[in-house]
């Protein structure tokens, strides 16, 4: 019972980071941008097909292929902000219109990618995805393992440069007070293109962890909806910090669910904690009263 | 005067539907003339929210398998009760859900609404996933009553039902927009903060807003298995069902009563065609296309398109 416990807790926290990896780029456009993306996972759908893709055609590592789509997807991400901005932020619709375009764009993502890959299950070689690491009793397997390790970078990454770099600290400041930082001379608009676009770079590493922890299909993604925002939520809209520990909270929780009651409850939990979260504690576990 | 034409309009409607029942006698038109009914149904509730009120509803889908499923659950407990009990008892049991929605979040900004809702559908389908006694994930098959009085089919009966739901559901959304409860509703779309230093009792109509919203949506969704015969989770939450009813009052206008009945005579109309002349898949498709076109290049739906065309040529006739 014990062990059962221990590895549940354990396979949840390699989880969660993996969580982490797809709730990033969410937290600096929902969090930092007020851009209610509710296409991120649509994103991410788009990055492990990259990866499937590469991985099919050339041999490449996916991670490795996650990385060298980084670049396509921040214009990617560049082009769909600048869109947006001109059609629905500089009118002032952002509210209803804003949504139901990112609502439409997540749907035309996955149409498409049934069109052209129909809905079977997709999946990618590499040499550590089906090797396990036992240390005593505790099974890591290292399809679990490389995604947590990657999510981790990454998110350290993304918590260095918003922290410590100028652009970074630009992002913040669109975020606290965009007239200020019109009145400082810097253009707002040109900052949450760039956040945009990083938000968007993420989910490419973000979905090439995402097939190697599952063989996905074009609608793997919507289950993502719930749990990324429920992680952005809880960890209190755009901390970087709070968006990991979130996270991890719910990659733990959802692994006890799946141990004890039975996988088929999983996908509640994060939607369960997030409805309370909301009701309770709008401003998430670990953002400011304000 | 014009709210008697109003009337009597509805009244013709429902008389030609009846008489239609007797003239036409190819099945397909009534499982295609259901299908633009149901749509405009679940396009008219989620307008009572979205449009009127300007809180965002992605969960259109849960609401209406909420519905199905209490039909489900109705024709399993009470065996094969008629059809009238279930569209009665569905949207209360969607209304006290939309409700209690309500209170959960609505004193939230629009956007935890938006994504409150979305969580709400994948609970109630992990719920329905579960849940053994009506089908769990394998699905529940329907058997419909062969022989139904008035009528020569049961899909008739059933078109009969979806007619008047939605000629209700007109009169409903049609009461809210024109009355003290829509001016209200307006001035929370336009400024909740607003509204609410006027003395405008804006957690109060938000509240009647989402359970007349989930009331109508169950309504729509109460005769649904009747009219596929197999109900299964997967294809009852299906993210197709929000889209539409997102993209109905999109297309058509999402200010008054009229958007969602002319958005989802254009849509509907497009979706049967497709299906039936191209693919199904296709025609998801075309949902997406057509919802994001409407919203970059026309804001204002098609009503909102015909009003500044009308506003333009009487200036210039002046």
């Amino acid at each position: 019972m014990f062990e059962l416990f221990v590895n549940a807790v354990v396979a949840g926290v390699l989880l969660g980071g993996f969580y982490a990896a797809v709730a990033l780029g969410l937290s600096i456009v929902f969090g930092r941008l007020d851009i209610v993306n509710i296409a991120h996972p649509a994103f991410v759908i788009i990055g492990s097909y990259v990866a499937f893709i590469m991985n099919e055609r050339y041999m490449f590592d996916p991670i490795l292929s996650g990385l060298i789509f980084l670049p396509v997807f921040f214009l990617l991400g560049v082009g769909m902000y600048r869109f947006y901005y001109v059609c629905f932020e500089r009118t002032g619709q952002e509210s209803l219109s804003g949504l139901a375009y990112f609502f439409g764009i997540m749907f035309i993502i996955e149409v498409l990618l049934i069109l052209y890959y129909g809905v079977d299950y997709r999946n990618v070689q590499a040499p550590y995805i089906g090797e396990t690491l036992f240390l005593g009793f505790l099974g890591l397997p290292y399809r679990m393992l490389v995604p947590f390790i990657t999510a981790t970078i990454l998110t350290g990454l993304v918590y260095l440069y918003l922290s410590k770099t100028f652009l970074g600290r630009a992002i913040l400041a669109v975020s606290q007070d965009r007239l200020a930082l019109q009145l400082m001379g810097a253009d707002p608009v040109k900052v949450k293109q760039w956040a945009f676009g990083i938000g968007i770079a993420t989910a490419a590493v973000a979905g090439a962890l995402l097939i190697i922890i599952q063989p996905i299909e074009p609608s793997v993604g919507r289950l993502y909806i719930g749990r990324v925002f429920a992680i952005v939520i809880l960890g209190g809209m755009g901390s970087i910090s709070g968006t990991f520990f979130a996270a991890l909270i719910i990659g733990i929780a959802e692994s006890l669910v799946a141990t004890f009651i039975g996988p088929s409850w999983a996908p509640a939990v994060a939607f369960g904690l997030l409805l309370v979260t909301l009701a309770v504690r709008p401003q998430g576990l670990f953002g400011r009263a304000g | 005067m014009k709210l008697n034409r109003f009337w009597v309009g509805i009244v013709v409607v429902f008389l030609a539907g009846l008489a239609f029942t007797k003239i036409a006698d190819n099945e397909f038109y009534f499982y295609a003339i259901y299908a633009v009914l149901q749509l405009m149904v679940m396009g008219i509730a989620w307008n009572i929210l979205g449009g009127f009120t300007g809180y965002v509803n992605f969960g259109a889908g849960g609401f209406f398998a909420a519905g199905a499923y209490t039909t489900v659950f109705l024709h399993k407990a009470l065996d094969g009760p008629p059809l009238l009990v279930a569209v009665v008892v569905a949207p209360i049991v969607c209304g006290l859900i939309g409700l209690g929605i309500g209170y959960l979040t609505l004193r939230l900004r629009g956007v935890y609404f938006a994504i409150a809702t979305l969580a709400v559908a994948i609970i109630l389908e992990t719920l329905v996933i579960n849940w053994e006694y009506v089908g769990g994930a394998g699905g529940y098959y329907f058997l419909i009553p062969e022989e139904i009085p008035f009528f020569d089919s049961y899909v008739e009966w059933l078109f009969t039902v979806i007619l008047v739901i939605t000629l209700f559901a007109i009169v409903v959304s049609r009461y809210l927009n024109s009355s003290r409860i829509g001016q209200g509703l307006a001035a929370i779309r336009d400024d909740e903060l607003a509204a609410e230093c006027m003395g405008v009792p804006t957690l109060k109509l938000k509240l009647i807003s989402t359970t007349v919203m989930g009331a109508l949506m169950g309504m729509a969704g109460a005769p649904f298995p009747y009219f596929i015969t197999f109900v299964e989770p997967v294809s009852t939450f299906s993210l197709l069902i929000a889209v539409n009813a997102i993209a109905v009052p999109m297309i058509g206008g999402t200010m008054t009563w009229v958007g969602p009945v002319v958005g989802a005579i254009v849509l509907g109309s497009i979706q049967e065609i497709v299906t039936v002349s191209i693919s199904s898949e296709l025609n998801m498709l075309i949902v997406g296309v057509v919802l994001v076109g409407f919203i970059t290049l026309a804001p204002q739906g098609i009503t909102g398109v015909y009003r500044d065309f009308r506003d333009k040529r009487r200036r210039r006739n002046e």
